[in-house]
């Protein structure tokens, strides 16, 4: 039987047209045509406008019919069109009032914020057509890939591992050896480097369609372009970025990063996106208008009762996230990632104005935190929080969590800087090792909320970390005002490189601490793309704006830093192997299994005597194997000893149940191939009671 | 758009000439799919194909599935360097065998 929908009921010029569904919003193929829809809760008409692709001019211009309109939404099949190369957008009617908050302008022609591919900069770095009537092309996707029996991995998160990267940063260097440099297919060609290092998850930084010659200006010192190359700037949310495709000149970007996650789950890796909705590249009132501004400013936007721009993203406009109308674009957008490309968690920028009201408020009960942490498509997917904002509101601790959200832990990074570089400060620093029982137990929230991270986009990379002890932005071009200033570093002895073979030693050594450090705390560990190579980016801590060598990782470091990438592979297989250091739940400072030994116990240079002095420097715990997973695993006892002094201090090491043995695993005041061993080689430590640590040094014994 | 159809005993050899798009893709689909029959042994030579768009790759992937779907096979011969470049990005060839010429698709088939 033939549907008698597919049958036209109007015409325009050549184009027949019948009235469309008004869900789902976007474009969508369906049998014979293509169904239109997009709302607008103030403007007075619409018409669509169709393009060839590329061509400067339309094809035609399509007035939506007022029996079109269903409450607020414009809704329309179009038969029979070439949907492969046609590119859409939007005129909208309405008023333009700005002190109103009304932007209508139909001069303009608007941008679908439900596509799903955007052309307009469809090869990165291409100089834009500036006269270009419509920069950020609409484009229609088949969606339609064939996944055979791939789903989202589900790996627990206490057990991740995850790799924070810049998708173009990650192999567009000369050295990476890559068919494709700088894009999706690229990182398919790298997959065995993430299963060498031993990293589980990638977290890519921005994929969603942004322009980077957004705000792009020549660089006072190189006269190079600057230009808007991390991405946190979104110009559509359901479109991945076809710059970073080696495929978008074709518009199969889709299919492109759908092979690579099909692919990066094969191999047992997950995939986050780092997702921006918090603000928009449309700016304040000076930029451009490209999509939601046009169709709907006083809707997604925090508009003050001036009609100004809210700037708590301090990217010149707030999303007005918890507007019920933009909190379900955000709840299809995360639905559609998750279900149509398999994407296995989330890391959400400036997350706290999620959780702010149209007027910048603080809410107790967000809507669309909740919503996002009950949905059933999302219901697997890791939701992580940057719990904070550009206005000030900081809720490392206290994000409302529903039991689902994780957080980038602010506090751990600034913690164990601190204590890193010798300012004492253990007792913060015990409590970023157990996974920040402090922030997270008394709401119920386990372990794996705290994402444990040193460094990060944001900031020193860890070789800046310890080779600056300022950051030196001046690359930037904003006279080294930009990027944070409480960088908790310390350059060991020289501001930046030198040849001074003693400070290097003290710079591989706190590398290798910080690395140590992280990836034997309880929580979700992050590692910033590079720093298992000693990337540097000469104390730029805010490289945003740098599509060279600033930024992009260089391969030939796997020669040069062979020894701190062993280092790095090792702790993390080291993390792998010993599920007592990946805890779904925080430790309870007692013996629940009957092993004789707490799950944890605290010790300093004197066995059973930890010092939690302020101007304490060192301290080492014990875990206790049978306590693994709660006792249920059994793993064997692992004794970290942490020497932040600047002098050497000789450690007790508290006994072990009869029959067992410690064997030494890492010791970071040795150098390479001695700091640290495969898990399983580790060789039998002579002294069983005591260990001299150097200064500023960590030892890992496995107790078996 | 050319199409031309050889059959042998077993095998259908399907020949294309010319860019398969999404104005293309349709016609060579339904004048293709009749073709995959139960137990088919289907080579599509793509020799005479400069270029393939995203509706002709699903046209392939769409073959590729009848067939199989049918206890057939299929192998694709003569893709273009640029064509199998984008199959292998986009995640398309890992369902195919590909073969350089007409006699080792042949033998792949055997």
């Amino acid at each position: 039987m033939e549907r008698i929908d597919i049958h036209p009921t109007h015409k325009h010029g050549d184009f027949k047209l019948r009235v469309g569904r008004p869900m789902p919003f976007g474009a969508s193929l369906i049998p014979g045509g293509v169904n239109f829809s997009v709302f607008s809760s103030y403007a007075t008409s619409c018409t669509l406008v169709l393009f060839k692709r590329h061509a400067k001019e339309p094809i035609a211009e399509i007035p939506f019919p007022d029996e079109f309109r269903i409450g607020n939404v414009f809704t329309m099949t179009v038969f029979d069109i070439d949907y492969e190369n046609i590119e859409y957008g939007y005129r909208m009617d309405g008023p333009f009032n700005p002190q109103a908050g009304h932007y209508f302008d139909k001069t303009k022609i608007l941008l679908d914020p439900y596509a799903k591919i955007i052309g307009g900069r469809d090869i990165w770095g291409v100089t834009p057509d500036w006269n270009d009537i419509y920069q950020h092309r609409s484009r229609i996707s088949f969606d339609d890939f064939d996944w055979e029996n791939d789903r989202p991995l589900e790996i627990a998160p206490e057990d991740q591992v995850i790799y924070e990267m810049h998708v173009r940063s990650f192999t567009r260097h000369p050295s990476s050896g890559v068919k494709h440099p700088g894009t999706f297919a690229a990182i398919r060609e790298k997959i065995s480097y993430f299963k060498e290092l031993g990293v589980n998850a990638i977290e890519l930084m921005p994929i969603y369609e942004f322009d980077e010659f957004e705000h792009s200006r020549p660089s006072p010192i190189t006269g190079e372009l600057l230009v808007k190359y991390w991405g946190y700037s979104t110009v559509g949310f359901f479109a991945p970025k076809a710059g970073y495709a080696a495929t978008g000149k074709l518009g199969m970007q889709v299919d492109e990063v759908k092979a690579l996650v099909k692919e990066l789950h094969k191999n047992g890796l997950e995939v986050i996106l780092d997702v921006v909705f918090n603000h928009t590249a449309e700016g304040d009132q000076r930029g451009p208008t490209i999509s939601f501004r046009g169709l709907d400013n006083k809707t997604y936007y925090m508009l003050t009762p001036e009609g100004y721009y809210f700037n708590f993203s301090g990217c010149g406009n707030t999303l007005n996230c918890n507007n019920p109308i933009v909190r379900n674009i955000v709840l299809d957008c995360l639905r559609y990632w998750a279900s149509e490309y398999h994407i296995d968690g989330f890391r959400f920028d400036l997350a706290a104005i999620l959780g702010r009201d149209a007027w910048g408020y603080p809410l107790s009960n967000p809507p669309l935190l909740e919503t996002l942490a009950f949905d059933p498509i999302l219901a697997k997917c890791k939701l992580i929080a940057e719990a904070w904002d550009a206005g000030g509101l900081y809720q490392v601790g206290s994000f409302p969590a529903y039991g689902r959200w994780a957080e980038w832990n602010g506090k751990y990074r600034d913690s164990i800087r601190k204590f890193l570089k010798g300012d004492g400060t253990v007792g913060d620093a015990a409590q970023c090792l157990q996974g920040s029982p402090n922030l997270y137990e008394s709401q119920g929230r386990g372990p794996a909320t705290s994402i444990n991270f040193i460094t990060a986009h944001d900031g020193f990379t860890l070789a800046d970390m310890v080779s600056y002890n300022d950051k030196h932005n001046e690359a930037n071009g904003e006279n080294n005002n930009d990027g944070c200033n409480d960088n908790d570093s310390w350059n060991c002895g020289a501001e930046g490189w030198t040849d001074d073979s003693g400070i290097n030693a003290l710079r591989s050594r706190q590398m290798r601490n910080a690395i140590a450090m992280l990836m034997v705390s309880q929580g979700v560990p992050m590692l910033l793309m590079g720093d298992e190579l000693g990337r540097g980016q000469n104390g730029n801590n805010n490289t945003y704006c740098h599509d060279n060598e600033l930024n992009w990782l260089d391969w030939d470091l796997l020669k040069t830093n062979a020894n701190l990438f062993r280092f790095v592979k090792n702790s993390i297989a080291f993390r792998n192997a010993h599920p007592v250091l990946r805890n779904k739940y925080h430790f309870q400072n007692r013996d629940y299994v009957g092993s004789g030994y707490a799950d944890i116990t605290w010790h300093g240079t004197q066995a059973w005597n930890a010092d939690w002095s302020p101007s304490c420097r060192t301290i080492a715990f014990l875990l206790c194997g049978k306590h693994a997973k709660a006792g249920t695993v059994e793993d064997n006892y692992i004794y970290v000893a942490i020497n932040m002094h600047w002098e050497a201090n000789w450690f007790e090491i508290p006994g072990l149940p009869e029959q067992l043995r410690w064997h030494i695993s890492v010791n970071t005041g040795c150098t390479s191939p001695d700091d640290i061993w495969e898990p399983g080689t580790e060789p039998k430590l002579e002294n069983q009671h005591g260990i001299l640590l150097g200064d500023r040094s960590i030892v890992i014994l496995v107790g078996k | 758009m050319n199409i031309a159809i050889s059959k042998t005993a077993e095998i259908t050899v399907i020949k294309l000439a010319g860019d398969v798009d999404a104005s293309t893709a349709l016609g060579v689909q339904e004048q293709v799919l009749p073709l995959a029959v139960p137990g088919s042994q289907i080579i599509l030579d793509l020799t005479q194909v400069p270029y393939m768009s995203s509706a002709g790759l699903r046209m392939l992937l769409s073959l590729y599935r009848q067939v199989s779907a049918k206890e057939g096979k299929v192998v694709l011969v003569g893709v273009a360097e640029e064509i199998k470049d984008t199959m292998e990005v986009t995640g398309f060839l890992s369902f195919f065998t590909t073969c350089d010429t007409l006699d080792a698709g042949i033998a792949a088939l055997k």
